[in-house]
């Protein structure tokens, strides 16, 4: 039998990988289990990518702690790992007397709160600092804290420089078993059994199914579905993140730029049993449509790119996180983290690591060659016209065009195949360099990607897929041409 | 670091319209150069196998791939430079290329003239925002037809497909004739979008049904695609309750028209039109002065033989622009071409120049269907010119040549699809 684990991490989502790059700083042997191909598929994936100034959740809740927490927290990771992420600050977007209160009331918290706001009423700044904002407007609330994010790039860098540090990571491996043993867990995750001597669940909306494997599920957990349309790149401007006045439920329907430089509305917020149903519909694009022309009357909907929707993992508990060592001793859950669980993820990861030093005997020594930094990919868009000239001619890949829409080069997909957490997948390489990201969905690239994994992996082209198994991409040759990877040199 | 190229006309694009347009500016006697993004000329052409090809230009029937070679065999007898594998990255208002490949590194072309030709691409999906999962299987026509076509790779095998354009039809056919089964075409218009030789051939001889006024409104399925519902919509494109059909498939094709690619115009500052092309001048001359858009990257086309005869008239236009030949004195304002009863769009969307009277060739669609309508040709609200037409169609591009008089000609020419009430009583 192997060693067993100090801890395992169940769940690879922007939790599990926070949680994994803080342990990695002591001398404990982890590691991190996802039930796909990837980091950050789940929750992760389908959300508004907002990292909030912290003044909207409810006081007392944990929420409302780790968001204030968190939130200065990613300027510092930032220069650690690098991931894209701008404080753009956001607006509260209110149109009548009745709106005012309530803006009144967030202010009020925001300054409980020590965090920056203003309320504007000045119509002819808030046009300037926002043209396409509605007409009607009365008064905003300026909270220039509030950020955006790349998630995908957050939650890969963590995941990345956990692994530098020693964390190991087991991918495609759902967690079906887990066996309480006196000195520890027996953990049944997809072809492998691991031994774990505490368990860390924070799998998202499967967290309360996990919990119950070992009897510490005293909580349900309700996935919440937001839906999305993203509009293309310069469809139209927005410069910061608007809110509408929040209801009982959620933030609402909001408007916002991403920081790739398109632009979203949603999400809306629909209680459904269903964990993995992530389909769009159309009376939820309808009500995401009506919200976000409410504070922008002229989005351009022929400019759509793609619709998308996620799952929030909301808890019974008031629908506040639920962080804390169980009632079964060394299982601790991480569990309800919906929004906002982004903006809280570094804030829970400290939190979750003191939960660990006090509640189970393992002892944190710190590793005297933790390397908090992380060099992320080199891409073409960070270089000027000399290095991608010099950087062609040590290597002629980096001139060749993949993805016209995104400006990605062969280059960067022969490398973010070969980096450590190694894209297998067209998602993968879509999550870290934007290919069928884009206006065209991946017209144009999706054969070139096929062949490029085929040749990369040595795999059939028949055999790579979207994402998980069963979703290849597709299904046969045609007529008499022999099936083999695909090995030749121009895409 | 970068390379420096001179020459009197660039052509971003060598697909048809870029071949065209280079051999017809070459013959001239411009230098030119060809930047093209692909490893080989030819563009979209090289994966439509179909025929169909060349009968109004030839006035014979090719593939798409021979119709091409035609024009690049007419190539290789000129001194055009071609940079393959090349893509734009940056174009300028002064005309000054930027382009990166991988065995020269960073291209500037630097030209008197430019010709655009990047062709379009496909509406996708997110575009018109179908609704359900986003499983594997979900396709645009064009795409499955370059994987069939050109690499080799089946991409489904029971397959339903959205959008009666022509590239979908096609498709229909070619999955049956690879083995797959294709349940369906479905169509939210009240009529097949596609030329009607294609619904004949591909759908109609293959019993492949097509049902028109209805949509997909939903995908199912998680890891592949599972089943969609399509579902009958009203007038107003609206899904009707009650109507939803079921079909199990693994693959569904979206071919829902075109749109022309003018990411690179945009750098330029070239101010599109309606079309999502650049609007431009009787000469094809964009907003830009000297910079030029012929083919689909100017307005959708139907054929590829009036890509073909517009992108000639692009070089020439070119190449009298890189030899500053005189066009006339330059109307102090333009006079505008404006699309009235049932046009859809209008290329020329502007006329620059009309010292004497001179002959200009119109493009345009209607919005919808009709037959033995009377196009008319209005300014200072009068009919300067008109012509009949026994059936129009979306699909179908009408072309005309006409004659602009300066005495009859005020700040606008608007055009006018109506219904010639003598015959349609006659046939009454």
């Amino acid at each position: 039998m192997m060693k067993p684990y100090d801890i395992a991490i169940i769940g690879g989502g922007v939790i599990g990988c926070s949680i994994a790059r803080w342990v990695s700083k002591y001398r404990l042997k982890t590691i991190l289990i996802e039930k796909h191909a990837d980091v950050a598929t789940e929750t992760t994936k389908g959300n508004s990518a907002i990292i909030h100034a912290g003044y909207a959740s409810s006081e007392g809740s944990l929420q409302s702690e780790m968001n204030v927490k968190g939130n200065p927290m990613f300027d510092q990771l930032q220069k650690e790992i690098n991931f894209d992420f701008k404080r753009v600050g956001s607006f509260v977007v209110a149109f009548n007397d009745e709106d005012m209160k309530d803006l009144q009331k967030e202010q009020n918290q925001a300054d409980k709160r020590n965090i920056p706001s203003e309320i504007i009423t000045d119509i002819k700044r808030i046009k300037i600092m926002e043209p396409n904002i509605a007409d009607n407007v009365k008064a905003v609330l300026y909270a220039p804290s509030a950020g955006i994010i790349w998630p995908f790039g957050l939650t890969i860098g963590l995941a990345e420089n956990a692994y530098d540090n020693g964390v190991d990571l087991l991918f495609s491996s759902p967690v079906t078993e887990i066996q309480q043993k006196s000195n520890g867990f027996i953990i049944q995750a997809g072809q492998k059994q691991l031994n774990a001597k505490v368990i860390i669940n924070a799998a998202g909306v499967y967290a309360d199914e996990i919990a119950r494997m070992v009897g510490a599920d005293n909580f349900t957990i309700t996935p919440r579905k937001g839906e999305y349309i993203l509009m293309d790149r310069n469809a139209i401007p927005v410069n910061h993140i608007l809110f509408p006045i929040p209801t009982p439920v959620s933030k609402g329907i909001l408007v916002c730029p991403t920081i790739e430089g398109h632009t979203f509305i949603g999400p809306n917020s629909n209680a459904q049993n269903d964990k993995e149903d992530v389909s769009t519909t159309s009376a939820g694009l309808n009500e995401i449509i009506r919200g976000g022309r409410k504070l922008l009357p002229s989005i351009p909907l022929r400019k759509a790119i793609a619709n998308f929707a996620g799952l929030r993992a909301v808890s019974d508990r008031d629908g506040d996180f639920i962080i804390e060592a169980s009632e079964v001793e060394n299982f601790i859950n991480v569990a309800g983290i919906c929004s906002p669980g982004l903006s809280s993820c570094l804030a829970i990861a400290d939190l979750v690591t003191d939960i660990v030093k006090n509640h189970t005997t393992l002892s944190f020594g710190e590793k005297d060659s933790w390397n908090p930094i992380r060099f992320p990919q080199q891409r073409l868009k960070d270089m000027n016209e000399d290095t991608l000239a010099q950087a062609i001619k040590n290597r002629p890949e980096w001139g060749r065009v993949i993805c016209r829409c995104e400006t990605v080069t062969e280059a960067e997909i022969i490398d973010a195949i070969h980096r450590p957490i190694g894209a297998t997948t067209l998602d993968m390489i879509k999550v870290r360099l934007r290919p069928r990201m884009g206006r065209c969905n991946g017209g144009f690239c999706t054969p070139k990607l096929l062949k490029i994994l085929s040749r990369e992996l040595d795999k059939l082209v028949t055999e790579i897929p979207k994402n998980d198994e069963g979703s290849e991409m597709v299904t046969d040759r045609t007529k008499f041409i022999e099936n083999k990877p695909w090995k030749g040199e121009t895409p | 670091m970068s390379e420096i190229i001179d020459t009197d006309i660039a052509i971003i694009g060598g697909g048809p319209a870029g071949l065209a347009a280079a051999l017809n500016a070459s013959k001239r006697g411009a230098r030119v150069a060809i930047i093209e993004r692909d490893f080989e000329l030819g563009g979209i052409l090289q994966q439509c196998i179909h025929n169909g090809f060349g009968l109004t230009y030839f006035k014979e029937e090719l593939t798409g791939p021979e119709y091409a070679q035609r024009f690049m065999d007419l190539l290789k007898e000129t001194n055009v430079q071609i940079f393959l594998d090349s893509m734009v990255i940056d174009l300028s208002a002064d005309k000054i290329i930027t382009a990166m490949n991988p065995e020269r590194g960073i291209l500037k072309i630097h030209a008197k003239a430019v010709i655009l030709a990047m062709g379009c691409r496909e509406r996708t999906r997110g575009a018109i925002n179908v609704p359900g999962m986003r499983p594997a299987g979900i396709y645009t026509a064009g795409t499955a037809q370059r994987l069939i076509n050109m690499e080799g790779y089946m991409p489904g095998k029971r397959v339903v497909i959205l959008g009666s354009g022509d590239i979908g039809l096609i498709m229909a056919r070619r999955l049956v004739l690879e083995g797959a089964k294709v349940l369906v075409v479905a169509e939210v218009l009240p009529y097949c979008s596609g030329l009607v030789r294609n619904f004949v051939q591909c759908l109609q001889d293959y019993d492949i049904p097509l049902y028109l006024s209805h949509t997909i409104t939903d995908i199912k399925g998680k890891e592949r695609v599972k089943s969609v519902i399509i579902s009958k919509v009203d007038e107003n494109w609206m899904p009707i309750k009650g109507t939803e059909k079921v079909y199990e498939c693994d693959t569904v094709l979206f071919s829902v028209g075109l749109i022309p690619e003018n990411e690179i115009s945009l750098k330029a500052g070239i101010k599109l039109d309606i079309t999502n092309g650049p609007t431009v001048n009787e000469y094809l001359e964009t907003t830009v002065p000297g910079i030029f858009a012929c083919g689909n990257v100017l307005q959708v086309h139907d054929l590829v033989d009036w890509v073909t005869l517009e992108a000639e008239r692009a070089g020439e236009n070119a190449y009298a622009y890189s030899t500053n030949t005189s066009r006339g004195g330059k109307l102090l304002e333009p006079i505008l071409t404006v699309p009235g009863e049932n046009v859809g769009y209008i290329v020329p969307q502007r006329i620059d120049y009309l010292q004497d009277s001179k002959i200009v060739q119109f493009s345009f669609r209607p919005k919808s269907p009709d037959k033995n309508c009377i196009i008319e040709f209005v300014s200072n609200e009068k009919v300067f010119d008109k012509r009949k037409a026994k059936h129009i169609i979306p699909s179908e591009m009408l072309i005309y040549k006409i004659k602009l008089n300066p005495e009859e000609i005020g700040e606008k020419i608007t055009i006018n699809i109506k219904k010639n009430l003598k015959k349609s009583k006659e046939e009454a």
